[in-house]
């Protein structure tokens, strides 16, 4: 006791910053060590010495087409996930649509935005595969062969359409509520000042959902960028994108460099990084409006 | 008939085509392994694999040790962070979000480097150890999810009067923790569970490059090798998620009709 009462430091606030040892040691030994060892491991050479050459190596023709394959199939998913799941959002808060589909979609939406990975991939390949119910459908009914048109479901466009599956249903899961937050109010301001629906939507609607927007759609580019099961189990090792790269990568040493492998992993975390800062920075945006 | 109702059809069409057509294409497709009639041949298949007995069983004991581990680490750390330490409070969220920016297979990388058999602490160097570092990058996973729902439910409580209600009766740590936390925020720790056991259950990257038979990596495998099976254990993926979800509803339900305290 008197060592503690003679000290600087009180006893009680050690006791307190002890209470949340566990969880910093647990963070920091599974979650930003290991991180931390990659991005540090990127700019030295097998050596031991420092360097930028694995950075430089990423902008090597094959690298650069992953990360460009990668950066395309997560852009169009997004941005298609995020089309038609903004109008599902918005039917179901402001298109007067029955209350009990409004439930049921958001339900549905918490299961699907879940239900990613391999079995994700199953579900396409028996819907749009060669022997899919879809295909065989257009082909027996419609007397069109899906595959006949360069359709190929172990392709980007294939990628594309399977990862919407979660994306729709992440996109009304953010903009539902950001829809909600429009007040009843503003629309009637803006009619009784004489505005279109036209003026309504572009000159007070957007410019609140703009943050949400923006935000949603690029939390789905990082989601879409860092998924790996859903491809790997499509595509097998067929399609280049940039987590498929990593896995042959720590599987085998494709690029013959361990690290140029850190540099790979450090790109994701730039590119995931950036994307998910700036969701953060919008959304802090898109609260004002929401309170 | 408004145009604009017309158009919010149209889009709830359009969503439910999406949604549905996938599903029922899945489980049309695993209906038809018996040449020319609808049987149950795949689903039966699967249940008589043994890998498929041994790999679910697997991933099932480590989705329940996870949610263990996790909520010990995690209950403790919010309550902790309530009480005593609310200038933590931006650092420690911060921390639980991290999972969502770096990439799984990123964070499985860093661990194969620096706990292999020849590092300081070689994890990967015995099953036993394998094991208990796959559980701890599943918490490592499931961390934002844990994290947020025990976190929710603990804002509906007033940590502090509860904690000096319980000192002033005399009870100690582990008591005030396990029969007086716990129990208060046991709706976010069960939808917490339930999110983790959807997760852990269908995980792939980090059991396949740790090598460990889960049921992820076995579902991988399947699709490889198999026509009809593969379909049978998405419609089963799907049921355990949609499980998982379902009870997580049931959970929040019945936490909003628990009398709530200011």
């Amino acid at each position: 006791m008197t060592t503690a009462s003679t000290s600087f430091i009180d006893r009680r606030t050690v006791i307190d910053w002890l209470g949340i040892v566990p969880f910093m040691v647990f963070a920091l030994a599974f979650l930003i060590v290991p991180t931390l060892y990659l991005i540090v491991g990127a700019f030295f050479n097998p050596a031991g010495e420092f360097t930028f050459q694995n950075i430089v190596d990423l902008f090597s023709p094959s690298i650069m087409g992953a990360y460009w394959i990668s950066i395309r199939v997560s852009v169009a998913s997004a941005l298609g996930g995020g089309l038609i799941g903004f109008f599902l959002a918005w039917a179901v808060v402001l298109g007067g649509v029955p209350s009990w589909i409004r439930s049921s979609l958001l339900t549905f939406s918490g299961v699907a935005s879940n239900f990613a990975g391999v079995p994700l991939a199953f579900a396409f390949l028996a819907t749009l595969g060669r022997t899919g119910l879809v295909t065989i459908f257009m082909r027996d009914w419609l007397g069109f062969n899906l595959y006949s048109t360069g359709f190929n479901l172990l392709s980007f466009f294939g990628l594309t359409i399977t990862y919407m599956f979660f994306q729709i249903p992440l996109m009304v899961l953010i903009l539902t509520p950001a829809l909600d937050g429009l007040k009843k109010e503003w629309r009637e301001a803006s009619e009784i000042l004489g505005a279109s629906t036209w003026q309504y939507w572009r000159m007070v609607v957007l410019p609140i959902l703009w943050p949400s927007l923006m935000g949603a759609t690029l939390l789905l580019f990082a989601n879409a960028f860092g998924a790996i099961a859903t491809a790997f189990a499509l595509t097998g090792a067929s399609l280049n994108i940039v987590p498929i790269l990593l896995y042959a990568q720590i599987r085998g040493d494709v690029l013959h460099n361990p690290n140029l492998g850190y540099a790979l992993a450090l790109g994701m975390i730039v590119i995931t990084g950036i994307s998910n800062i700036l969701y953060i920075w919008l959304r802090s945006r898109a609260e004002r409006w929401q309170k | 008939m408004k145009a604009h109702k017309i158009f919010a059809w149209i889009a709830i069409a359009i969503g439910a085509i999406y949604f549905f057509v996938p599903l029922i294409g899945t489980f049309e497709f695993s209906l038809r392994m018996r040449r020319g009639v609808y049987s149950l041949d795949a689903y039966q298949s699967v249940f008589t694999d043994a890998q498929f007995r041994a790999t679910f069983g697997f991933s099932m004991l480590m989705a329940l040790v996870t949610i263990v581990v996790g909520m010990l680490l995690i209950v403790p750390t919010a309550y902790w962070v309530r009480l005593r330490l609310p200038q933590m409070r931006p650092v420690v969220e911060f921390i639980t979000l991290l999972p969502l920016v770096i990439p799984a297979i990123v964070i499985v990388f860093g661990y194969l480097r620096l706990y292999n058999s020849s590092s300081w602490i070689p994890f990967t160097g015995s099953t036993q150890g394998t094991n208990v570092l796959l559980t701890f990058s599943y918490v490592t996973l499931a961390l934002p999810y844990m994290y947020r729902s025990v976190d929710t439910a603990m804002r509906t409580i007033d940590v502090r009067t509860l904690t000096e209600a319980a000192e002033i009766l005399g009870a100690k740590w582990p008591t005030i923790m396990f029969r007086c936390i716990f129990p208060n925020v046991m709706s976010g720790v069960l939808s917490g569970a339930f999110i983790t056991f959807a997760i852990v259950m269908g995980e792939f990257t980090m059991a396949a490059l740790l090598n460990r038979p889960a049921f992820g990596p076995y579902l991988q495998l399947v699709g490889a090798n198999k026509a009809y099976e593969p379909s049978a254990l998405a419609v089963i993926a799907f049921a355990i998620t949609w499980l998982s979800m379902g009870l997580i509803q049931l959970v929040s339900r019945v936490g909003k009709l628990s009398p709530s305290r200011p």
